[in-house]
């Protein structure tokens, strides 16, 4: 297992009172595997990739029953060990290439600034090694953009460097926050396909957070789709497409239309509702004001996870009632 | 960026021209120069002596290029007061000036910029708060009341530094800590709001998330790019504290530049007045280029496409 | 959609006390001073001009040798102090008012032809700008004062004429913003006519802006009036304004600092409240900014 971590927790006190912005996520990533993070905005999946980096704020309080990655436990969460891991283990790319570049350094510097730090590299060695990354990532003539600034490059240029400098470290496991979000639909699907093949190239694991169940379907081996802080379901890519369990996928997944199949001119099914608040905790299960299957076991009772399949869970009460 | 800095050349140059010409032009502001400089009270054959003696006669624009020409090579006319060239006087009186400005500049800095960089890094954290504090005390105390009352307490009470004059490096203490007292808060705000903003950046995130300790986060990626606006506003706040620095003269006896405006003013010694506005605003011309040229040696993005 | 964002979830302290409690106190104490401003001659015990040499250089209540009269004592000429600091509200405050409306409509003006029409009307003014902030405005000040005469009238035009230039770079950067949007599009295709585009609609768009540059020139203005008063050439006696009746103290400080501390802490205190008042008005006015 690349990464393990079971009932993480995050809690950021506000003015309005504590948000429990995830509350109490599973996440299970072996080598070389592809796991997408799926859900709308404001669901927590960027903060569960922002905790599990160890970079939010200090007054968020983290927790977790168990937390391995890398192969290092780090359960007991100390600042230090997990720093210790950061652009080397494991690595992070973000959503919008321009801003995660900082304006006033060659890439050159940003691409080697880690490694020189990390595995003590001479600069020349670290250039090399950064040439030949930036080549990987499909940067043409690489030796002489070393120098450049980032205001030099476009958009989906940048976000390959910015991959490129993630994976100068030879991390295990590569979290990508959104990283096509910002990008044209046919530079997306460029990128998707560059970190295809880097993934089989240098055996990564890859977490990446999405809120397009297109990009799940170009890239994922599992999905696992987030609501309101909790996981709802868990399942290898072809079966989440195939059978969805929970009410909210099959929600989300009726909602896209199908050419050939989706009738021209009918309405596109939406889920009611909007997303619940995250201040405070809440009984029961937190999907049920917008589902359409809720009944009276969905209001007070603790929600069961049930196992549907092989490496297939869905957290609902009626599930593990037709299961039953 | 050589194209970048001779269009910003071109631009100062034509500054000082137009400031020359302000300056110049200051001299008639009371009417009739001739009158100004004789006194109100004389009789019109000493004003008309005076008139013919300082060319007040011709017209205007033969006197202005006459006087930009005499300045150009070092004569900016002579002191009706002393009877001196206006550069020997200025001379024996820029040191003071230059000195409390600098020196005050540094202390400023020396102060300003770090307490901003501890304030943003952790924002309501007591030193934020004493940050606060002296923003908001600095900009609401006159400089020169703060000066008066500093003289009273450390100067008479105490006795610690002298009461006035600037013989010895201690007279320059209390002016010093007044001048970089009403400097320290715009600097630091602008150094505090900065640092927040950059720390707050995506790109400062990716360099946590590439493991640099803290320390190389702040100095290499925030720092520069925190930096940018100070640097212009540094530029200016000098500039207000070499020229400024004429209350904080007055009130602590100190013999420079400012003083000696004002004195002038008082005398008429209308030659000396000119020719210190025109220094003055030169000095401005050149800090803000050079500010300019340092902001675009900082940040990339301004010297046009790399 | 909720969504969680960092920004939303702790707001610095900065922020909050300078929001509304800083407003709040700020302009509490604002309205205090501009209302003993406003009802000086009820409020003042005496005539803040009126000499009495026998009662010269009298300390205030809290001295032994007090006098119940001069509640905080007399100066140097015998005139009431109190008195003279009601009266210091009116001239400061009048002062900056006077000084804002003038350097405002300049400034605003330019800065609204500079930002919307752009091309060479903007590099004329931007021009301007550049030289003016390369004079020294002190010195200048002084100098225009010294030459052209003493009255207000003088005083508050030449302030004005220098302190316009924070207005029209404000006002500059925000017409250009608004010039760009949609619905000043949408008024031009209509027809609209310039002038009417400029102040019916881009400028009340501009209002909290400039409302902000309105407090923090007025600070600046009231000191500089008063440090040019303290030097002299500001306003003349036996006008009470508080910068003057400093540099009046001043021979006396030793003795009788009350001179000075008085009329420093109605400056500070002035000052504090407009700079309060400010920067809440910007907090709550503007986007979130810490």
């Amino acid at each position: 297992m690349m990464l393990d971590i079971r009932n993480l927790r995050v809690l950021i006190p506000t003015d309005r009172g504590i948000l429990n912005a995830v509350r109490g996520v599973d996440l299970q990533i072996a080598k070389g595997e592809t796991l997408c993070l799926v859900g709308e905005s404001g669901c927590g999946k960027s903060l569960t990739a922002t905790s599990i980096m160890g970079l939010l704020p200090r007054y968020a309080k983290v927790t977790s029953d168990r937390f391995q990655m890398a192969g290092q436990d780090l359960t007991t969460r100390t600042d230090g060990k997990l720093a210790k891991l950061r652009g080397r283990d494991v690595a992070m790319i973000f959503q919008d290439p321009t801003s995660a570049l900082n304006p006033t350094l060659t890439i050159g510097r940003q691409l080697t600034e880690g490694v020189v730090r990390h595995e003590k590299l001479s600069r020349k060695d670290a250039d090399t090694r950064a040439i030949e990354m930036l080549d990987r990532v499909g940067i043409a003539n690489p030796a002489a953009r070393l120098t450049q600034y980032p205001h030099g490059f476009s958009g989906g240029q940048r976000q390959r460097i910015m991959i490129a400098s993630a994976l100068m470290g030879r991390p295990g496991l590569l979290i990508a926050d959104e990283p096509t979000t910002a990008l044209d639909v046919t530079i997306q699907a460029q990128i998707l396909a560059l970190l295809g093949e880097l993934q089989s190239d240098l055996g990564l694991s890859l977490l990446l957070i999405t809120h397009d169940l297109g990009v799940v379907a170009a890239i994922a081996d599992d999905v696992a789709v987030m609501y309101a802080g909790r996981i709802a379901e868990r399942a290898p890519a072809a079966d989440l497409f195939a059978a969805p369990r929970h009410p909210y996928t099959q929600g989300l997944l009726a909602a896209i239309p199908v050419p050939g199949v989706t009738p021209r001119g009918s309405e596109l099914p939406a889920i009611p509702g909007r997303v619940p608040g995250l201040i405070g905790t809440m009984q029961g299960c937190v999907f049920r004001d917008r589902c359409a299957l809720a009944g009276p076991g969905c209001i007070n009772d603790p929600v069961p996870r049930v196992d549907t399949g092989p490496g297939h869970f869905v957290e609902c009460v009626k599930a593990a009632e037709v299961a039953a | 960026m050589l194209s970048f800095i001779s269009k910003r050349l071109a631009v100062a140059l034509l500054v000082c021209l137009t400031v020359s010409a302000l300056s110049f032009g200051l001299m008639f502001l009371s009417g009739d120069p001739a009158i100004a400089i004789a006194g109100s009270g004389g009789r019109a054959e000493d004003a008309e002596a005076v008139r013919i003696a300082y060319g007040f006669d011709r017209p205007l624009i033969v006197q202005y290029l006459d006087w930009i020409g005499s300045a150009l090579t070092g004569n900016l006319g002579q002191s009706i007061y002393f009877n001196v060239p206006v550069t020997e006087i200025i001379g024996n009186r820029v040191g003071v000036t230059l000195t409390l400005g600098f020196v005050s500049f540094i202390v400023a800095l020396v102060i300003a910029v770090p307490l901003g960089v501890a304030a943003a890094l952790r924002p309501n954290g007591w030193i934020d708060r004493l940050a606060l504090v002296i923003a908001v005390s600095g900009q609401a105390i006159p400089s020169f009341w703060l000066g008066l009352m500093a003289i009273v307490v450390f100067g008479v009470w105490y006795g610690m530094v002298p009461i006035s004059g600037a013989d010895t490096w201690r007279g320059y203490i209390l002016p010093v800590i007044v001048l970089s007292y009403y400097a320290i808060p715009e600097l630091m705000r602008i150094t505090r709001s900065g640092m927040i903003d950059v720390l707050a950046t995506e790109y400062v995130r990716a360099a946590k998330a590439k493991g640099l300790p803290m320390h190389l986060v702040i100095s290499r990626h925030a720092l520069r790019n925190a930096v940018l606006p100070l640097v212009s506003l540094a530029a200016v706040q000098l500039g207000q504290l070499l020229s400024g620095s004429i209350v904080i003269e007055s009130v602590f006896a100190l013999n420079g530049l400012g003083r000696l405006a004002w004195e002038s003013l008082l005398r008429s010694d209308l030659p000396v007045m000119q020719a210190i506005i025109l220094i003055l605003s030169l000095l401005y011309v050149v800090l803000t280029t050079l500010a300019d040229i340092l902001n675009a040696v900082l940040d990339p993005r301004l010297r046009g496409a790399s | 959609m909720s969504e969680v964002t960092m920004e939303t979830a702790r707001p610095s302290l900065w922020r909050k006390m300078r929001g509304n409690t800083g407003a709040l106190i700020g302009g509490t104490l604002l309205a205090g001073i501009i209302l003993i401003a406003l009802l000086a001659p009820l409020l003042a015990p005496h005539d803040p001009i009126a000499q009495d040499l026998t009662r010269r250089l009298l300390p205030p209540f809290w001295h032994d040798r007090s006098v119940p009269e001069h509640l905080l004592g007399t100066d140097h000429l015998g005139r009431d102090y109190l008195s003279r600091l009601i009266y210091g509200a009116r001239v400061s405050l009048g002062v900056g008012l006077g000084v804002i409306l003038v350097s405002g409509a300049i400034g605003i003006t330019l800065g609204l032809l500079a930002g919307y029409f752009g091309g060479w009307i903007d590099m004329v003014i931007s021009f301007a700008i550049t030289t003016r902030l390369s004079l020294p405005i002190v010195l200048v000040a002084l100098a225009a004062v010294a030459l052209g005469g003493a009255s207000l009238i003088t005083l508050i035009t030449v302030l004005g004429l220098l302190l316009w230039d924070r207005f029209a770079v404000v006002t500059r950067a925000a017409a250009q913003s608004l010039r760009h949007q949609e619905f000043i599009m949408g008024l031009r295709a209509i027809g609209a006519s310039r002038t009417r585009i400029l102040f019916l609609e881009i400028l009340p768009n501009m209002r909290a802006t400039i409302l902000v540059v309105v407090s923090l020139e007025v600070a600046n203005v009231i000191l500089l009036e008063a440090a040019l008063s303290f030097l002299g050439l500001g306003v003349r006696p036996p006008t009470p304004s508080w910068g003057l009746m400093i540099s009046e103290g001043r021979d006396n400080i030793l003795f009788d600092p009350w001179l000075i501390a008085l009329p420093g802490s109605a400056l500070c205190l002035l000052v504090l409240a407009v700079n309060l008042f400010g920067d809440g008005l910007r907090d709550i006015t503007g986007p979130a900014r810490k």
